[in-house]
């Protein structure tokens, strides 16, 4: 078991820091109404980004989800620019074209969130694809949810990635709920883990919301990935504290008992901070000291966001095609 | 000069891309020593070995999401699917992912991946095999269409598709690749967006596309007999689309045909017809006409396969009334 150095889980928690204030801030924003479209927070899941991203390289490559925020930042997406895109502004990643669905940094190997389940993990693969033939040693890794993996090209992709031998990690994270349909009902299987077999690649499941195991695991999909051994499964079993968006309240299809003992037992930031403080030396109050100074620099980046200028509305036609081709 | 058939027109343009550009390479079901459904590739395998042309698994989703992957991160893929009546299998990928990402990211990735597709009904194929799917991507901003008549067009398209750095659904006819045509010997290339006047007239301009454009060649001949000259305009390209040359054939014939193979109900020429009104509307001399398919399925039989798409007695009949239209 691959066990992170002390300066390694500081970094690991600094990360799941920042990705916890950027969704509660983000969430509080779109409440009050100062944030358009649609809102889907990572609060509670952010062991299995942070775990898994801690061993990426910046030109590594990930595809991610419509509850991306998490795997943007833990990849080196820049909350500044993260916030400006939620305001639709033009500092932001996509220069407001494309919202908090779409986000993406070419510059960190970011190669988008994405609106329609499942649909960027293929996208991980060709990526995978690319630097194999390239012969560059990078990898891709897709984040997806469990309803994701009903989707054709979840068995498309892993198919295809398998019997190319690429390195792609496939990183499932089972928040036990698509939208507000319990896995139960959306999937006999209830460790998806065990999907892996039929393509013939290696399938592990791992307690999501413990970022020491996360990364434990993930260093060896990794590790398989970049020296050649192709692609694997990850399942990490997680928890999603909040609604499935904002405006859900997330109680009508599980208990509000559920949530608070998830919550309770299981807050992967509370987790880390225990093991930490009890045998790492670090101090509750270094932790407070770094959170401060992550609550600071978010303060700047939501300033940073809130002034910068809105887009023309005849922007709109910039973009859709290279070379000057007029849409 | 020579002549040489479209099919082989195709794999020269392959060829001598793949030599020019290493990122350049091929994948699609059965396109290695197979040769692909239609023989286009038939060989490369051999010359470029089995990691440039890429035998898939049948997953059409999964090969055009992994080529987009390909596509973003250096390479310049070219994708083949054996039908474009397929492309209903992988269509999210291509209309969702494909054709929007560079603008959803706001024009950070470039696209560079070619889908090449044939269609066309004439062999029997029914209902699954034999459709003229065009419309659907000329109705999606962020995609480009090609869909080449000749030899020679089909060479110097392909070879521009693969160097362009914007997503092409590059259309082929089934029934088009043993034409024969003649092609120069030096390398050339044909722009996107020039429209070719394949026979100059005065009466009246007939606008065709695709394997259609053969048919209008031979329906100018009967005309001429009868003392009416037709001018024919094959687009080449339907996105980008050359206006001006079909506005100005217009102007000089003041008539106007439009002869496609698909559907024509919401078909390319309806788009055709509402362009040339609004920019010609003063040079018209009667209304403008379409000759396209029945709006049925594509049938087996082939008396009701030859009923239903149409043929060079239709556009001879429909361009002698809008030549014969009194005001
Ligand atoms: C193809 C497609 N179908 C439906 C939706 C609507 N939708 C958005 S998120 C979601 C649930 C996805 O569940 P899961 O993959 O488990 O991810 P989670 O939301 O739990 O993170 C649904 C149904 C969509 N965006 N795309």
């Amino acid at each position: 078991m691959s066990k992170p150095s002390k300066e390694q889980m500081l970094f690991m928690y600094r990360k799941m820091v920042e990705i916890r204030q950027f969704e509660e801030a983000a969430g509080t924003l779109y409440q009050s109404g100062q944030l358009p479209g649609f809102l889907h927070l990572y609060i509670g899941e952010e062991a299995t980004a942070v775990g898994v991203c801690a061993h990426l390289k910046d030109d590594d490559y990930i595809t991610s989800t419509h509850r991306g925020h998490g795997h943007l930042i833990a990849k080196g997406g820049k909350r500044d620019r993260m916030m400006a895109e939620l305001f639709a502004r033009t500092t932001g990643y996509c220069k407001g074209k494309g919202g908090s669905m779409h986000i993406a940094d070419k510059e960190t190997g970011i190669l988008g969130a994405n609106g329609v389940v499942g649909a960027g993990i293929p996208l991980a693969a060709g990526a995978a694809l690319s630097a194999k033939i390239r012969g560059t040693n990078q990898i891709a890794v897709s984040f997806f949810g469990d309803g994701a993996t009903n989707q054709g090209v979840f068995h498309e992709t892993l198919n295809l990635a398998a019997v190319w031998e690429l390195p792609v990690v496939f990183v499932c994270e089972n928040n036990r709920f698509g939208m507000g349909t319990p896995q139960h009902e959306h999937q006999r299987v209830e460790d998806i883990s065990v999907r892996a077999p039929a393509y013939d690649i290696p399938g592990v499941t791992v307690d999501g919301n413990d970022v020491l195991k996360v990364y434990a695991e993930a260093h060896e999909a990794v590790v398989r990935a970049r020296e050649g051994g192709g692609p694997t499964l990850l399942n990490c079993d997680t928890y999603r504290f909040r609604g499935h968006h904002i405006g859900d309240p997330g109680t009508s299809y599980r208990d509000r008992e559920e949530v608070q003992e998830q919550e309770r037992q299981r807050d992967p930031i509370r987790r880390l901070a225990q093991v930490l403080t009890e045998d790492e030396g670090v101090t509750q109050e270094d932790l407070e000291t770094l959170e401060a100074e992550l609550a600071n620099e978010l303060e700047e980046a939501l300033e940073f966001a809130k002034n910068s200028p809105e887009p023309l509305p005849e922007d709109a036609l910039e973009d859709v095609y290279a070379d000057e081709i007029q849409p | 000069m020579r002549s040489i058939t479209y099919r082989d027109a195709l794999k020269e343009a392959l060829i001598e891309e793949m030599e020019r550009d290493e990122a350049v390479f091929l994948m699609g079901e059965d396109i290695a020593e197979y040769g692909g459904a239609y023989k286009v590739t038939d060989g490369l395998f051999k010359q470029f070995g089995k990691d440039r042309i890429r035998n898939t698994p049948i997953s059409e989703a999964a090969i055009i999401g992994t080529a987009l992957g390909a596509a973003v991160t250096g390479m310049r893929p070219v994708a083949e699917l054996m039908y474009i009546d397929f492309t209903a299998v992988g269509m999210d990928q291509i209309v969702n992912q494909v054709a929007k990402i560079r603008y959803m990211v706001g024009g950070q990735l470039d696209v560079p991946l070619v889908i090449r597709t044939q269609g066309g009904a004439g062999r029997s194929s029914a209902a699954q095999h034999a459709q003229s799917l065009e419309a659907w991507f000329v109705h999606i901003p962020g995609l480009l269409v090609v869909m080449p008549s000749t030899p020679y067009d089909a060479k110097g398209l392909l070879k521009t598709a693969i160097r362009s750095d914007n997503p092409i659904m590059f259309i082929e006819h089934k029934l088009l690749y043993t034409e024969e045509g003649e092609i120069p010997d030096d390398e050339y290339t044909i722009p996107l967006g020039e429209a070719e006047v394949k026979r100059e007239g005065e009466d009246i301009t007939i606008l065709a596309t695709s394997r259609m454009v053969l048919k209008a060649l031979a329906a100018a001949d009967e005309l001429a007999d009868e003392g009416i000259s037709a001018e024919i305009v094959d687009p080449r390209t339907l996105m980008p689309l050359d206006k001006d040359t079909i506005y100005n054939s217009v102007k000089k014939t003041n008539r106007l045909l439009i002869a496609h193979e698909a559907v024509g109900r919401a078909g390319f020429g309806a788009e055709i017809a509402a362009l040339v009104v609004r920019e010609a509307f003063d040079y018209l001399d009667a209304p403008i006409e379409r000759v396209a398919a029945a709006p049925v399925p594509v049938p087996f039989a082939p008396v009701m396969e030859n009923f239903v798409i149409p043929d060079t007695p239709q556009i001879v009949e429909a361009a002698r009334k809008l030549v014969r239209y009194e005001i």
